[in-house]
């Protein structure tokens, strides 16, 4: 991966019937790199998607791709090919001529189609179905012939719109194994669109996070999980648990005394603080840790009780309502000298959480 | 009880296909009354064939036939596609006003040609039976090409597109082909509600030119003749073909 920029949105305005959908909308994507838009429903992932494949026309800015403004030319004159969440094969057309289409559009030379074709269906290991009308196809391998489809053309880009969600769980995490080997086995730009956070993580080397059109934040897997810049972020990825905190004082550079309902905490925050600054404490569920009472006589965290736990096989998930009326949830997995261990529904358990492991955002970083 | 089910069965097709069988039975029939076998015979289809004034009938039912099957086929088709893929005003009054024609009764609809082509000056014959034709099988071809164009997946189109496909070609390599079953199926069902119309036709063809129901419908008021008999079995024959045709160019698309 060069750390180039090769596609780029600059400025880019688009409208349906008045009403922004995107708004002065800038994205660096860079040559050779997986790169994911994560964003709930309606949050104006797919209009950039289309924008960039060219099926919508930007009413401002510009798309440029490879040194070149792309932003006025239409979708079959573009060097991207879209692979989309309905396969859209054709259905009248064999495996073989499914994946020639693009090939046969852009004149190639007969033998080499063949050639081509054939390449590509290995490459999604579909070797030998070439006569297949899409019909007697499952839908994983409808799926890859799309895919082989879009890669033929070896397009500058790929553009894959919520290529996966149509597929089974098992089947899903399959695919995202071999999208990401077919990635580096081609060397192509990927943009992958998505609401599914785990698949945004699992695959791609840097995602977008996008809300009603406004980016959040872009990153690398770990830095969106780990360190989200804002609350929407926080909560869209994986779940969450915020604290409201009250800075009461400071121990040292990025160490902290902190109000957070009636008691004392000391966290670290990798931002400068005042005195009295509102921040917003973020811990995920495998972040807390739940005592019994009875196993720590002394006061050590928030009190509260489970009110449901639930079996996951890799971890025990809790719910718990914190006497102060705050409701956590805690994933505890399992320990090889307590494989039996449980909650009962309403015991009473102390929480904490492992020092050091909390993030921190100032209060009024949610962007709107 | 296992025998009921069978039997069941037999008797729906006695009931549906029985008229047809002594119909096409009595055309071979040597006697002129259908009631007794009096040994097999092509003399009706001879005679059928001497009978000029009921081939011409024949002869120019089938003209129209065709012809408005082409015609309503091509404007229909070129309709639902407009009516699918492009937005235009009156898009929604055009379509409920295809289902307005459809639904009236045909009385109505004879009527309102026979105004129309009195107050154009337009002669009844060939042309008014034409274009009355065309009309009325218009809204079933649209109907039909239109469900299946609605099926479709819209990505299928962006897809060609994005594969480098022209708008011309996406129609000639995508649509056209995905669609034939359908604009088979609707110059088939225009074909036959042509051949079979009588009460519009009855009121917009003129003397100079008759058509096969009319002619039949005439004849029977005197008593059924055999020719009658013989006519409506090659009718039988030319409709199954046809049905046959199309469904085996349909079964070879997919």
């Amino acid at each position: 991966m060069t750390n180039s920029a090769f596609l780029s949105l600059d400025n880019v305005t688009k409208r349906y019937q008045n009403q922004d959908v995107l708004r002065e909308f800038d994205l660096t994507i860079n040559d050779g790199e997986f790169f994911t838009i994560l964003g709930p429903s309606g949050c104006g992932k797919t209009t950039i998607l289309r924008l960039i494949a060219g099926f919508e026309k930007p009413d401002e800015g510009q798309v440029v791709l490879d040194g070149q403004d792309i932003a006025h030319l239409s979708a079959e004159h573009r060097p991207t090919n879209t692979v989309f969440q309905s396969y859209a094969l054709f259905p009248h057309m064999t495996v073989f001529d499914n994946v020639a289409f693009g090939l046969k559009m852009s004149g190639v030379k007969k033998s080499e189609i063949k050639q081509r074709v054939e390449d590509a269906l290995a490459v999604v290991q579909l070797h030998g179905f070439e006569q297949r009308l899409p019909h007697q196809l499952s839908g994983g391998q409808k799926q890859r012939v799309a895919i082989a489809r879009a890669i033929v053309n070896r397009p500058k880009v790929l553009l894959l719109d919520e290529s996966l969600s149509a597929l089974d769980h098992k089947l899903r995490q399959k695919m995202q194994n071999e999208l990401k080997r077919i990635q580096r086995q081609l060397n192509i730009t990927f943009i992958y669109v998505t609401h599914d956070q785990e698949e945004a993580l699992t695959m791609s080397d840097r995602v977008l996070v996008i809300n009603n059109g406004q980016p959040q934040q872009v990153g690398t897997p770990r830095e969106i999980y780990e360190s989200p810049v804002n609350l929407f972020v926080a909560r869209f990825i994986g779940e969450s648990n915020v604290f409201k905190a009250r800075i009461t004082e400071r121990l040292e550079d990025f160490q902290y005394m902190a109000e957070i309902h009636g008691i004392e905490w000391k966290i670290f925050a990798d931002h400068k603080f005042d005195i009295d600054d509102m921040v917003h404490v973020i811990l995920r569920p495998e972040d807390l840790r739940v005592m019994y009472i009875e196993d720590a006589p002394q006061e050590s965290g928030f009190l509260g009780q489970v009110i449901e736990r639930n079996y996951t096989g890799k971890t025990l998930d809790s719910v718990i309502k914190l006497d102060n009326g705050h409701t956590l949830v805690a994933s505890e997995f399992f320990n090889e000298d307590d494989p039996d261990f449980d909650y009962k529904i309403n015991q009473k358990v102390w929480v904490n959480w492992v020092h050091g492991w909390e993030h921190v955002i100032k209060a009024d970083e949610l962007k709107k | 009880m296992k025998i009921f089910k069978p039997l069941f069965i037999l008797s729906v097709f006695v009931y549906l296909y029985l008229p047809m069988l002594v119909l096409i039975t009595n055309s071979f029939n040597q006697s002129k009354y259908g009631h007794k076998w009096a040994g097999f015979s092509w003399k009706w289809y001879e005679k059928l064939w001497n009978n000029t004034g009921l081939m011409d009938a024949f002869v120019n039912s089938l003209t129209i036939a065709v012809l408005t099957a082409f015609i309503a086929t091509l404007l229909g088709t070129l309709m639902a596609l407009a009516i699918h893929r492009y937005k235009f005003r009156l898009k929604s009054t055009t379509s409920s006003m295809l289902f307005i024609l459809m639904m009236s009764p045909d009385i109505v609809l004879a009527i309102t040609f026979l105004i129309i082509f009195i107050a154009l000056g337009i002669q009844l014959g060939f042309w008014s039976l034409l274009i009355a034709h065309i009309t009325f099988c218009l809204p079933f071809v649209v109907i039909t090409v239109y469900a299946q164009l609605k099926g479709f997946d819209n990505n299928i189109l962006e897809a060609a597109q994005d594969l480098g496909a022209s708008e011309g070609k996406i129609f000639r390599v995508i649509i056209l082909p995905m669609i034939l079953p359908a604009v088979l199926s609707g110059w088939l069902l225009s074909f036959t509600l042509s051949l079979d119309d009588v009460i519009i036709s009855s009121f917009v063809t003129g003397p100079g030119f008759e058509i096969l129901p009319i002619r039949v419908f005439s004849m029977v008021k005197v008593g059924v003749s055999p020719e009658v008999n013989a006519l409506a079995t090659i009718l039988l024959v030319i409709s199954l073909s046809a049905i046959a045709v199309i469904s085996l160019l349909i079964k070879r698309k997919q």
